[in-house]
């Protein structure tokens, strides 16, 4: 068997020649042994040495730049210690990008969440024309953020925008979509939604299908109504995806740029950027007016910290809830 | 699943048993029952929730600025303005040709790669022994937790030193694999790909890159379909990292879209004519393709 063993280099297939193999056996032995130690390693090697050069060399390294005077064009400067990040934590053009990053985070995921697990729900049901319906809602998923927000732009336009032109017709004041703080995050955050709700969606409904239908029976023989079986047996069994889902939008949420970028000509975020993202802001130190990316390195740095921190809370309360699901199957969700 | 139908209930057990396996089905799991009225409205509302934006946008690239101001709903059928629309974005300074064959190029690129080097790595990961093999697995699942974005300035500034900027290399380069594909891949050969062929192909003397070519990999196929359909709509639909490192001057199709809206004079008619011209292959992929797209997410979903 091991005689077999052919080298990369001798594909061709040299075992059907029965003079031959004999010769060979040590070293393609030799070189067999050798194709099965490194082969594993050679295969997954691609993943881990793209990561190291774009992925994690770019983040210890956004540290060094972020201690750096640093311009886009003049390149690196003297060193400078912490003096861009007290900058940046006195620009009060910093908090507020963090503020609207969050504020953007919570109005597009909590609704977000519910509306997924509604349809969910649905989709659930023995329906006609599954595949239609499922196909329906995941739609607008193919559809790029950039073409999402000029849509979206024009149906909260301010002026002659068509939301506000059917409130107008039903006696309803014209909302400031984009001179507002919260008017305009919602906004950003319906942009959002309508990307991604189908596609969480899916998520929910193929964890709903995968909870064992007996759970249900015995909830039927405990005469439970169907509101009843959908909070108490449902949505329990459906706490792992749902914090799977929501790990997963707070990392994509919290660097959000595209749909507020694309919500007004300028893309600044709003005349007193109202909407300008943390990204955004990064965006704006680095390669707008100041080209400093000793500054947007600091930011991004910062934001780095506060979803590294996020992640870890979700994770330890994700374990908690884990243990706790060992231990006492009955429980509610918090959110 | 394994619950006899009804029909083998009535025969074995009578009606009355029947009816009562009935009566427990349909207020059970609602698997069984035809849902009623009020699950179809909420699905149609769902629907035209999804679609309705997008006809909206081709609405108004069918007819004119000025019609547009006046109303902005300037007729609920398209009108005749469309090409017209679509040849002026065309003809715009966007670079529409270049940025659509930008997009092509890039994402099958990305998409070819990221099934190759996913599915490579898939297959070491779940078929063959190695030292360290599930901390490494671990490993890359938890990058996936990464925000990569945030390092964008220093990958800004290896590509400068490197020369890319502007060019296509600098987008093509930092998704040429990623740590989703890895571990989609590894979860469908865990199950799909039987040891014993793997085993098989070894006895008979094949080399591990040909076992992975002739093994491996058609047995990936499914997943590996879907895997290339999802990092192609992610490629295609990407806008952050091309607008930084690409500028309008070689654009992809998003770069150069938003463009259209940079302009001081805000046509929208021509904004939409490009919202829809560049939207118009992915719908079309969505079309031939959405079923796959559906089994993927409903499948990576039970799965991770």
């Amino acid at each position: 068997m091991a005689t077999s063993t052919s080298s990369p280099q001798l594909d061709s297939g040299p075992q059907h020649d029965p003079e031959r193999v004999p010769r060979r056996v040590g070293f393609s032995q030799t070189l067999g042994r050798w194709d099965v130690k490194v082969s594993p390693y050679l295969y997954i090697s691609p993943f881990f040495l793209l990561f190291a050069l774009t992925g994690l060399f770019p983040l210890v390294y956004t540290a060094y730049v972020s201690v750096h005077d640093w311009n886009l064009i003049g390149g690196k400067g003297a060193f400078v210690g912490l003096e861009n990040y007290v900058f940046v934590v006195q620009e009060p053009n910093f908090w507020k990008s963090l503020r609207n990053t969050f504020s953007i985070f919570f109005i597009s995921t909590v609704p977000q969440l519910v509306i997924a697990i509604v349809l969910a729900a649905v989709l659930d049901a023995n329906l006609r024309a599954r595949t239609f319906w499922r196909m329906g809602v995941l739609l607008p998923y193919v559809v790029a953020p950039v073409a999402v927000s000029l849509i979206f732009g024009k149906l909260f336009a301010d002026k002659s925008g068509l939301i506000n032109t059917v409130l107008g017709n039903i006696g309803i004041d014209p909302i400031g979509w984009h001179s507002q703080v919260l008017a305009s995050h919602v906004a950003i955050s319906t942009m959002v939604d309508f990307r991604w709700t189908g596609y969480n969606t899916l998520i929910l409904l193929a964890a709903m299908q995968a909870i064992p239908r007996d759970l249900y029976e015995a909830a039927v023989l405990d005469g439970a109504s169907r509101a009843r079986q959908f909070f108490s047996v449902t949505i329990p069994m459906l706490r792992p995806t749902l914090i799977f889902v929501v790990i997963t939008s707070t990392i994509g949420g919290l660097q959000i740029f595209d749909e507020p970028r694309m919500f007004d000509q300028t893309g600044q975020g709003g005349p007193s950027r109202q909407w300008m993202t943390a990204t955004m802001y990064i965006y704006e130190l680095g390669w707008g007016n100041q080209k400093s990316f000793g500054r947007a390195s600091a930011v991004a740095w910062i934001l780095f910290l506060i979803i590294i921190t996020i992640g870890l809370i979700n994770f330890s309360i994700t374990r908690r809830i884990a243990s706790d699901n060992a231990t006492t199957k009955r429980k509610k969700v918090s959110r | 699943m394994s619950a006899p139908s009804l029909p083998v209930i009535r025969q074995t057990a009578g009606r009355g048993a029947a009816r009562a396996a009935a009566r427990r089905r349909s207020t059970a799991a609602g698997s069984d029952r035809r849902p009623g009225w009020v699950t179809y409205t909420l699905l149609t509302i769902a629907v035209i929730a999804s679609v309705l934006p997008l006809y909206y946008a081709f609405l108004l690239a069918t007819s004119t600025a000025p019609e547009i101001s006046r109303n902005p709903i300037p007729s609920l059928i398209p009108q005749g303005h469309f090409f017209e629309n679509v040849s002026r974005v065309l003809n715009s300074d966007i670079q529409f040709w270049k940025a659509l064959s930008n997009s092509v190029i890039v994402s099958t690129i990305t998409a070819l790669s990221v099934v190759l080097f996913s599915t490579l790595a898939g297959f070491s990961f779940a078929k063959l022994r190695f030292k360290g093999r599930n901390a490494l697995l671990v490993f890359v699942i938890a990058t996936t937790a990464v925000p990569t974005q945030l390092g964008i300035v220093p990958l800004f500034i290896l590509m400068s030193q490197l020369g890319w900027t502007g060019k296509l290399i600098a987008v093509i380069v930092p998704g040429l694999v990623t740590a989703f594909g890895v571990f989609w891949m590894t979860q469908y050969l865990e199950s799909a790909l039987p040891y014993e062929l793997v085993e098989a192909a070894r006895v008979d003397g094949a080399s591990m890159i040909r076992t992975f070519w002739h093994i491996a990999l058609p047995a990936a196929r499914p997943a590996a379909v879907m895997l290339g359909l999802f990092t192609f709509v992610a490629s295609w639909t990407n806008f952050f990292w091309p607008f930084i490192v690409l500028g309008s001057q070689n654009p992809t199709l998003p770069v150069a879209i938003q463009l259209l809206q940079a302009s001081y004079f805000k046509d929208m008619s021509l904004i939409m004519a490009g919202v829809t011209v560049s939207t118009i292959p992915l719908i079309i992929l969505f079309f031939i393709a959405g079923r796959q797209l559906v089994a993927g997410i409903m499948q990576g979903a039970v799965k991770g």
